[in-house]
């Protein structure tokens, strides 16, 4: 560590005012304070709290969506390896497949070992260009308006990543993390004044730029020539009654041994992972709470009054907790403390809000199986208005109570 | 007689009625999935813009103050009831593309604009000049939107495959989202965002400033 110390501390005057790489300074500022505490804290009475930084908050959100990303590694090689066994197909032929017959892994899905390395040739890939993308914009803005390249990054590449299907074309990742970062938060000033989830705006673009590569059947098993429905689509098309005749039990949505994006098919580790940021007091228990009451309210009128409506109507609550990326948009997405609303009432109406939107728009809108992208990012527009109509309720309330109305 | 040559040339980028006056943003949204109709939207925008700047003009003294926008929409409808006979006449399939949108013209607010702020108050020759560069201007936005657009949503330009697409065999993959209105408002977004970079005088003040209180190296 002393050597590090060292290290920096050497390097500071190149990177300095005045010195020959002035304008990397961000660089060098987000090396420093990853491996050594700031220098200025704060120091006076009202704000210290406790050591917790950005920084901080930041690694554990990504530590809260370890076990979900893990899992969702596993399960890319474990869906994959499956169908390479029973349709007999061939495993990838691009230096995918090099990497794996180099490192000797076989396509067998009862082996850990071999789902975790057929995962890893995926994720790891998706994984580093959205960070070589998302980075490269960072240091671009952070370099350009002289500010440190903010940590919230880490989190939107980490989460950016798991969203994806596993099959995506590397370009559109980075294509779509570029959008993500530079619409989505830079040009509203960074992180901190962004109105949008960035990783969400990232997928919102690819999914409307790129259907074919992000929805339908074929996506969500990373081998050629196999496509498999997710649970969601499958209910879609079929309702429940298709979702019964598959061999996709409950238990099978809830643990995560299903079709779906790189790493929220796992409702149970999603909440793992949301009760670990709850246990910080990084996402709000109202929004949380909000998004799951807003999304049993809305299936359960779905189920009484329009079960013939179309197929998903007669889809219980439970279902849609574990189907599609619900769990993890709630836990991860909706939670998101830049972009949501900030009173505690307020939270519970937008919480509120993305639930019932997602279960509209799952059931309702027959061109979007999936609806929780779309119902977080609506509501992020609105998370404003939300604030302000209860800063205003409670202004007026408190001038009645003093008879001044 | 002398005219300003800055009257045509400044609606180009210094006040051009979509990037700074936020006008005729509708139509910019919809016609510009494609530079055809994007070209063909121009043109009769331009038209009806010169001819209703210089009507208004030449009887600005005529017309009652209390009726005169009765007066103006009476004149730009009539103008553009004329351009839509002659696109469907000689333009036909053209001009179902644009559909409802070269009717619209009617309330597109930079012909009423113009009409109000400038054909108003001025003689003939200058407010015709005004009317073809704020034209000019609304077509150099439209223009390049449709260029990126069509382009990047199609792989081509005019109808033309310049790029060749995926489903054919080629590499190129559409990006489905040029094709959607949002894309122009990205498009249009980004275009702001450049011209206030190289014209800063372009730039609004802020409303408020958030004060800097943490500065991790202290100069």
């Amino acid at each position: 560590m002393r050597a590090l110390r060292r290290l920096l501390d050497n390097l500071h005057p190149l990177f300095a005012k005045g010195g020959r790489l002035e304008s990397l300074y961000a660089v060098y500022e987000m090396v420093d304070t990853l491996f050594f505490s700031p220098a200025d804290r704060t120091r006076l009475a009202p704000h210290v709290r406790d050591g917790v930084d950005l920084k901080r908050v930041m690694t554990a959100v990504v530590f809260a969506a370890m076990p979900a990303a893990v899992f969702g590694i596993w399960n890319v090689g474990f869906q994959a390896n499956t169908a390479i066994q029973a349709l007999s197909l061939a495993g990838p032929e691009d230096w995918r497949g090099l990497v794996l017959t180099v490192l000797n892994v076989s396509y067998n899905p009862g082996s850990m070992w071999d789902n975790m390395w057929y995962g890893m040739v995926y994720f790891l890939p998706i994984y580093a260009v959205t960070l070589a993308a998302g980075g490269f914009w960072e240091v671009v803005f952070a370099a350009v308006r002289n500010h440190e390249v903010n940590e919230g990054f880490l989190v939107t590449s980490l989460l950016f990543a798991l969203i994806l299907p596993p099959a995506i074309p590397l370009w559109q990742v980075a294509l779509g993390i570029s959008f993500g970062v530079v619409l989505g938060k830079e040009v509203f000033g960074g992180t901190g004044k962004n109105f949008l989830n960035p990783a969400l705006t990232g997928r919102a673009f690819l999914f409307f730029a790129y259907p074919a590569q992000i929805s339908g059947d074929a996506v969500w098993t990373a081998v050629d020539g196999f496509s498999g429905a997710t649970p969601l689509a499958v209910g879609a098309s079929g309702g429940m009654a298709a979702i019964a005749s598959s061999d996709v039990s409950w238990m099978d949505a809830f643990v995560g041994v299903v079709q779906g994006d790189l790493g929220s098919t796992s409702a149970m580790l999603c909440i793992l992972g949301g009760l670990i940021l709850i246990f910080f007091r990084i996402a709000s228990w109202r929004i949380i709470l909000g998004v799951f009451l807003g999304m049993v309210a809305t299936s359960l009128l779905f189920n009484f009054f329009g079960t013939n409506y179309t197929p998903m109507a007669g889809m219980p609550w439970y279902w849609h907790l574990v189907v599609g990326g619900f769990a993890f948009g709630m836990m991860f997405m909706a939670t998101d403390p830049v972009s949501a609303s900030m009173s505690n009432t307020g939270r519970w109406i937008y919480g509120a809000l993305i639930g019932a939107l997602t279960i509209i728009i799952r059931v309702a809108n027959p061109a979007f199986p999936e609806g929780i992208m779309l119902a977080i990012l609506f509501a992020n527009l609105v998370a404003p208005l939300i604030d302000y109509g209860v800063v205003k309720a409670n202004i007026s309330r408190r001038r009645r109570r003093e008879g001044l109305a | 007689m002398s005219v300003d040559k800055r009257i045509v040339l400044d609606p180009l980028v210094d006040t051009n009625p979509i990037t700074l006056q936020m006008l005729g943003i509708c139509s910019a949204l919809a016609v510009t999935t494609s530079l055809a109709a994007s070209l063909l939207m121009c043109l009769a925008l331009t038209g009806v813009l010169v001819a209703s700047s210089a009507s208004i003009s030449l009887i600005r003294k005529q017309i009652p103050t209390n009726i005169r926008i009765i007066v103006q929409m009476t004149i730009i409808a009539s103008l553009v009831i004329v351009v839509d006979q002659l696109l469907r006449a000689y333009a036909f399939d053209l001009s179902k593309r644009l559909s409802v949108f070269v009717g619209l013209i009617i309330t597109n607010c930079i012909v009423m604009g113009r009409a109000e702020a400038y054909a108003m108050k001025n003689p003939v020759i200058p407010s015709m000049l005004d009317g073809l560069g704020n034209g000019l201007g609304y077509s150099l936005v439209l223009i390049v939107v449709a260029v990126i657009r069509e382009f990047f949503g199609t792989g081509g330009l005019l109808g033309y495959q310049l790029l060749p697409k995926v489903t054919e065999g080629g590499w190129y993959y559409p990006n489905g989202l040029m094709m959607l209105a949002p894309s122009a408002f990205f498009i249009i977004g980004l275009m702001i965002w450049a011209f206030r970079t190289w014209k800063p005088a372009q730039v609004e003040k802020p409303e408020y400033r958030i004060s800097h209180v943490h500065r991790t190296e202290l100069s």
